[in-house]
């Protein structure tokens, strides 16, 4: 035999610590895949979703002549209220022929064309601000008008000289007029919160669009879940886990609540267009529909996380409390449900985060579509009429035909992003805050 | 000296599903008196020790046969509510296992939950009491607030077994009380039980035979399931009738 020295490696030695290093190696690419990955996930939606948050606006000062408005010269709101839409338009125009005059910009276009650069919106609120205020007939007002989707493209850069040769709703000689326009500095690029208060808005009207109120459907549904899903989750969770005995029903129990945490979201939304829609009569599009339905999805996530957090507790704690002479659910109240608390909070808020950024059932329900409205005025009207959801908004939007559309899908899911990455942060620090060593 | 029978077993069969754990004992186990509890592992001797105070009962495939008596009662009678049996019987575990709570919470909640204190003064005395009586009180009176498991090992077992103490039971049962402890723990805690035959009945497991023969007046072979040999520790330990017994303590079993 020969001598061995432990300097040299032999070359067994040899081969296992190349082995090992190896898949090290291999784990590092992994993870540097995975991370690649991310980080090409995230640059993609910021930069194509920030343009959302940035809206072009046009200041224009408005005449409200008493000749237009209100011919009687009475202040009568009725009558103030009959004259529509159409009726605002003039005062558009005069505007618009008025800022020529004035030498700001030169432009060869008809005033009437030169007021298509704004959003076909910008009659209604300045109808809704006279409406608001029969003071203001008669005077001059600055308005801050959204400019259109075509015009927000254009300083954007998704719409250019080149790709609007075909294009009906806007012309190089407008453009011209809104190189004019930016110079005078009367219309610029501002942040844009009605992107996330606001309402959707139609196919034709992309720069209004906003995501405020899919974003009430998503907390009302949020609070729908929290309310029934927390409680059942735990109630059942506690029976299971320190209640009832250990016979084949409840291993019956235990595989279907594994098998329902696995079962597609869409069969979920059947049945609660089935059970919810169908069979109780419950309002179509409602997020209390669709509230129910993600409960029933979320369940299985709660009652497995809780039943997992209690399992943690460890058996001496219950040996303690039924040891001084707690009864069952003393030892359960007092002790094991306190110092699970914070595994089933955070079960319960992972949970909620799969929910808010679920939208196969939503499809079923009929939670996605075009909802114009107003946010809701009250809990009813939040529970009860139709509205969209953050994703099935970001869903709808993405499938539309006008580009203008795509950048607010973008900025829907930066929206859905915060949300998401703020639930799982807080169950992050509840975990932290309240980890207990035994 | 005769002292008056506190627990008597009779009969008593303990089937872990089909597993016959324990094999007809009986047993007397007397009042102010440390009973030991010896034997290899697997005897029996917890598990036993566990029906005294229906713990068991927690365990779906245990099933108990036979009597066991308390002050004449039988504590497997349907009559009886668990709750108030191991108010009656405490209890201190193999691991000391103080609730993540306060030391003074940890002590006050045994008399809480039964109603023993009419209000945060008697509270208060009660807890002081047993924290006297569990030798840790000197240990703690500053910082009665602090969390129970930021004690060391052997104060934590003290701490438990004041808070065993606090509900005033008549019957003290520890299942190896001292074998997460170090030598000067197990010295202070064996001390204790020693002060705390002159309440109480203490019925006590252990692996330690030098333990066994320390701190108990009477001392309980056990083998298999099957109670061998039952008697005076110095009886045991120095003259034992039965081969097995006299194998285990000069350690060729076990």
């Amino acid at each position: 035999m020969t001598q061995t020295s432990l300097l040299r490696q032999d070359k067994r030695t040899a081969k296992r610590n190349r082995a090992e290093a190896r898949f090290k190696a291999y784990g590092l690419i992994a993870i540097g895949v995975g991370l690649l990955m991310l980080v090409i996930l995230l640059t993609t939606i910021i930069s194509r979703g920030t343009g959302a948050f940035q809206q072009t606006y046009l200041s224009v000062d408005v005449t409200f002549e008493d000749s237009r408005l209100d011919k009687t010269g009475n202040r009568d709101i009725a009558e103030i209220s009959r004259v529509s839409t159409f009726g605002y338009k003039p005062l558009l125009v005069d505007a618009f022929a008025q800022l020529v005059e004035s030498g700001a910009v030169q432009s060869d276009l008809a005033p009437k064309d030169m007021a298509d650069i704004l959003s076909k919106g910008a009659e209604a609120q300045m109808r809704d601000a006279v409406l608001a205020d029969l003071t203001l007939i008669g005077q001059t007002v600055r308005f801050d008008f959204l400019a259109s989707g075509r015009v927000d493209g254009y300083l954007k850069g998704r719409v250019t000289r080149d790709s609007i040769v075909n294009d009906k709703n806007i012309s190089a000689e407008q453009l011209d007029l809104v190189d004019e326009l930016r110079d005078a500095g009367v219309l610029e690029k501002k942040f844009n919160i009605a992107f996330i208060t606001g309402s959707d808005s139609s196919d034709a009207r992309p720069e209004a669009a906003g995501f405020g109120v899919s974003m009430v459907g998503s907390l009302t549904m949020m609070l729908v879940v929290l309310i029934l899903a927390l409680p059942i989750g735990v109630a059942a969770s506690i029976y299971l886990e320190e209640f009832a005995p250990k016979n084949w029903i409840t291993d019956i129990i235990e595989v279907n609540i594994s098998n329902l945490a696995a079962v597609p979201s869409i069969v979920f939304g059947i049945l609660g267009l089935a059970v919810f829609i169908n069979y109780m009569h419950l309002p179509n599009s409602a997020p209390l529909v669709g509230g129910l339905v993600l409960t029933l999805m979320t369940l299985p996530t709660i009652i497995i996380s809780t039943r997992a957090s209690l399992k943690s507790v460890p058996p001496s704690i219950r040996d303690a409390a039924l040891g001084v002479g707690a009864s069952k659910m003393q030892s359960v109240f007092h002790h094991v449900l306190p110092l699970a608390a914070p595994g089933i909070l955070t079960g319960t808020i992972i949970g909620l985060a799969q929910a808010l950024g679920e939208t196969a059932p939503l499809l079923l329900i009929g939670m996605v579509g075009f909802i114009a409205s107003n946010g809701p005025d009250s809990i009813d009207a939040a529970l009860l009429s139709p509205n969209s959801a953050m994703p099935a908004q970001i869903y709808e939007w993405a499938k539309r035909a006008d580009p203008a559309f795509y950048e607010r899908a973008w900025g829907g899911i930066i929206i859905l992003l915060v949300f998401l990455i703020t639930m799982n942060f807080i169950a992050v620090m509840l975990r932290r805050r309240f980890e207990r060593r035994w | 000296m005769a002292k008056k029978s506190k627990i008597s077993a009779k009969n008593v069969q303990v089937y872990y599903a089909d597993n016959h754990a324990i094999k007809d004992v009986n047993v007397e186990i007397e009042d102010n008196t440390v009973t030991a509890f010896i034997g290899p592992s697997g005897c029996g001797k917890s598990t036993f020790l566990r029906c005294i105070n229906r713990m068991n009962d927690t365990i779906d495939i245990c099933r108990v046969q036979g009597q066991i008596l308390i002050d004449g009662e039988d504590i497997y009678d349907p009559a009886v509510d668990q709750v108030q049996l191991r108010a009656k019987v405490g209890m201190v575990f193999q691991k000391p296992n103080p609730f993540p709570k306060s030391i003074y919470d940890n002590v006050a909640y045994g008399p809480r939950i039964h109603g023993l204190a009419r209000n945060k003064a008697e509270l208060d005395e009660i807890v002081e009491k047993a924290l006297r009586r569990g030798a840790i009180w000197e240990e703690v009176k500053d910082r009665l607030q602090a969390p129970g498991t930021g004690l060391s090992g052997g104060q934590q077992q003290r701490l438990c077994i004041a808070r065993a103490i606090a509900t005033e039971p008549e019957v003290l049962l520890m299942d190896e009380p001292c074998s997460a402890l170090d030598p000067i723990a197990t010295a202070q805690v064996e001390e204790l039980i020693d002060e705390l035959r002159q309440n109480y009945s203490v019925v006590i497991v252990t692996h330690s035979m030098q333990q066994a023969a320390r701190v108990s007046q009477r001392t309980a072979f056990f083998h298999l399931g099957h109670l061998v040999e039952f008697g005076d520790t110095d009886k045991i330990f120095t003259t034992p009738e039965d081969p097995r017994t006299e194998s285990y303590i000069t350690g060729r079993i076990g």
